[in-house]
């Protein structure tokens, strides 16, 4: 179990180093190719709405999101620092294993403004290979229903 | 020479507007807190039609919502007679908050703070201790339950949409809006059952008047926001135009796709696609199916104040604009489907949601733009913005390289404000 814990651990550590790091076009690798991403807000997840403020269904279209927003979107400069809590393992079987994470997020503007931006928590789920550990699901649920402006970067 | 509206503004405590009518908008209708004042009175409190609700989401006996007009919270409510009832939710006894949720199912409602309760109608109904303990305390004997409700509103439907008004002077919402607007809400929603597909709130950090600007702005569309000409997927054979409604205030602004050149098109974008240096990995998010009569793949509309519709390919959303200060606007976006939807149908919605929101690939810049002007404009009230692009005209347009519509809010704000 122990393992199971640093394994993921060290997977979302990866995940938010990337994307802290400003090296969003190695974002989609976290991911398998067949995937589900999503952001939403706690009250959408209660009541069993299905739609995001990001919604993909494939590595493609978190390729696709990046591309966008390096290319096409208009934006102030921004970046995250997110800090992760321990993975509660939901449940664990040979291939795959289901987690949930809780996040804070910060967000510092172009200007130095720095404000918590989100929390929450990723519901994941982990496909086990041989070499590393792919995301097959990451519904990110944010807690608040409030989106400061706008959500360029992934979370 | 200073015309009647200018000297009605002036003896209000307001600068003169500008010369040269709607074309020019002085910077300190976005600054100035007495204008913000005076908008929650002669605006939303005053003969306008404000969206509150699908009526979907308040379906059931008891079932509630609460929201805002302007500042002013309010509740609204169904109750056993299968009407709807909106009400503000102020306590008539010192003023708090009648209900605290922002939806659910109830009896009643009871105040927190001394209990006293009030019927789905917002008529109150019991105070607490009313005739005190023992035979003392307790109201005065005079005191009248039946003259002590909350402000009570007018409710009016169009589509499914409910709007209310805290005026009697305002005409029915049907009339209102005009036949060329009253259709085009049931072009998008008529004849078929809305289903929430989700629901967040932007918060934007600018004057509601600006973003109000934005979704009347035809102009800005194809300048600002780069994602269907960056990814290639602009079509050559679009028309469109707007149209402004008499009063100025509601618009619609459209584009359609040629039927003819679209076979030519298509095969066109496949070559275009190979060719481009950027293209998208999974097109699929923009396969749209066909979902009306028309050729119309985008068409934003907009009821006077602060209600938006939108259809954008398969992605059907409204927006309500909630003003929270002279420099603070909140925008509730709500996702629709319909209950007739396809599985496969409802999955293109959810991936053309990823079009629109705060992370939306065409609407992420319109978050952001209103707080570029609001900080633009500090230290410049004495100050105009040029909104002339297409004449001076308030009018429906088959061009969307104006600014007519946004005049057009200009003309029915400057009326409504006596500015």
């Amino acid at each position: 179990m122990t393992d199971i814990v640093a394994l993921i651990a060290r997977a979302q550590n990866a995940y938010v180093r990337c994307i802290d790091n400003g090296q969003i076009e190695a974002w989609p690798d976290f991911f398998e190719d067949n995937c589900l991403y999503k952001i939403t807000t706690a009250d959408n997840h209660s009541r069993g709405l299905e739609a995001g403020v990001i919604f993909a269904n494939s590595k493609g279209m978190l390729r696709d999101r990046i591309a966008s927003l390096r290319e096409a979107n208009i934006y102030e400069r921004h970046a995250y620092r997110h800090f992760l809590g321990q993975p509660w393992i939901v449940s664990e079987q040979t291939d795959e294993v289901r987690c949930e994470t809780s996040f804070f997020v910060v967000r510092i503007m172009r200007d130095g403004t720095t404000d918590v931006y989100a929390t929450g928590q990723y519901l994941d789920a982990y496909t086990m290979g041989e070499r590393d550990l792919k995301l097959h699901e990451r519904i990110v649920v944010c807690d608040s229903s409030r989106f400061d402006t706008l959500l360029a970067l992934p979370l | 020479m200073l015309d009647q509206v200018a000297r009605t503004a002036i003896e209000a405590g307001f600068p003169a507007w500008p010369t040269d009518g709607v074309t020019r908008v002085p910077y300190w209708v976005f600054q100035d807190r007495a204008i913000y004042a005076a908008e929650q009175k002669r605006i939303f409190q005053g003969p306008s039609w404000n969206f509150l609700c699908l009526a979907v989401e308040v379906k059931n006996t008891g079932d509630f919502i609460t929201t805002f007009i302007g500042d002013t919270p309010v509740i609204v409510a169904r109750d056993s007679d299968g009407e709807l009832y909106a009400f503000e939710n102020r306590c008539a006894h010192r003023g708090a908050l009648i209900a605290l949720e922002e939806r659910g199912n109830t009896k009643a409602f009871t105040c927190v703070y001394h209990a006293w309760s009030y019927d789905r109608q917002g008529n109150l109904k019991e105070v607490a201790f009313k005739d005190g303990i023992k035979g003392k305390g307790g109201m005065s004997p005079s005191f009248c339950m039946e003259h002590h409700n909350p402000r009570k509103l007018r409710l009016a439907e169009a589509f499914g949409l409910v709007f209310g008004s805290f005026s009697n002077d305002v005409p029915p919402l049907e009339e209102h809006l005009g036949e060329e607007i009253h259709s085009r809400i049931g072009r998008v929603l008529g004849g078929r059952t809305p289903a929430v597909l989700g629901r967040y709130t932007q918060s934007l950090p600018n004057n509601w008047k600006l973003y109000v600007e934005n979704v009347k702005d035809s102009y800005h569309a194809s300048i600002l926001h780069l994602f269907f000409t960056t990814f290639e997927l602009n079509r050559l054979s679009q028309t469109g135009g707007i149209i402004v409604d008499p009063t100025g205030g509601h618009h619609v602004s459209f584009s359609a796709v040629n039927a003819t050149a679209e076979q030519d098109n298509e095969y066109a974008e496949q070559n275009i696609r190979s060719d481009s240096e950027f293209s998208l990995a999974d097109p699929s998010l923009l396969q749209s199916f066909k979902e009306f009569p028309d050729n119309v793949t985008l068409q934003i509309l907009s009821v006077f104040p602060t209600f938006v519709l939108q259809q954008i390919q398969n992605a059907i959303a409204v927006r309500q604009i909630v003003p929270r200060g002279v420099n603070r606007t909140d925008l509730h976006w709500t996702l629709l489907g319909f209950a007739e939807d396809t599985p496969e149908q409802r999955l293109t919605r959810l991936k053309q949601a990823n079009l629109v929101g705060p992370a939306g690939y065409i609407s992420m810049e319109d978050g952001c733009v209103g707080g570029f002007v609001q900080r633009g404009i500090a230290g410049a009230d004495g100050e105009k913005a040029v909104i002339e692009m297409g004449g001076a005209s308030t009018d429906s347009s088959e061009s969307r390289v104006t600014e007519a519509s946004v005049r057009g809010f200009w003309k029915a704000y400057r009326n409504q404000m006596s500015l």
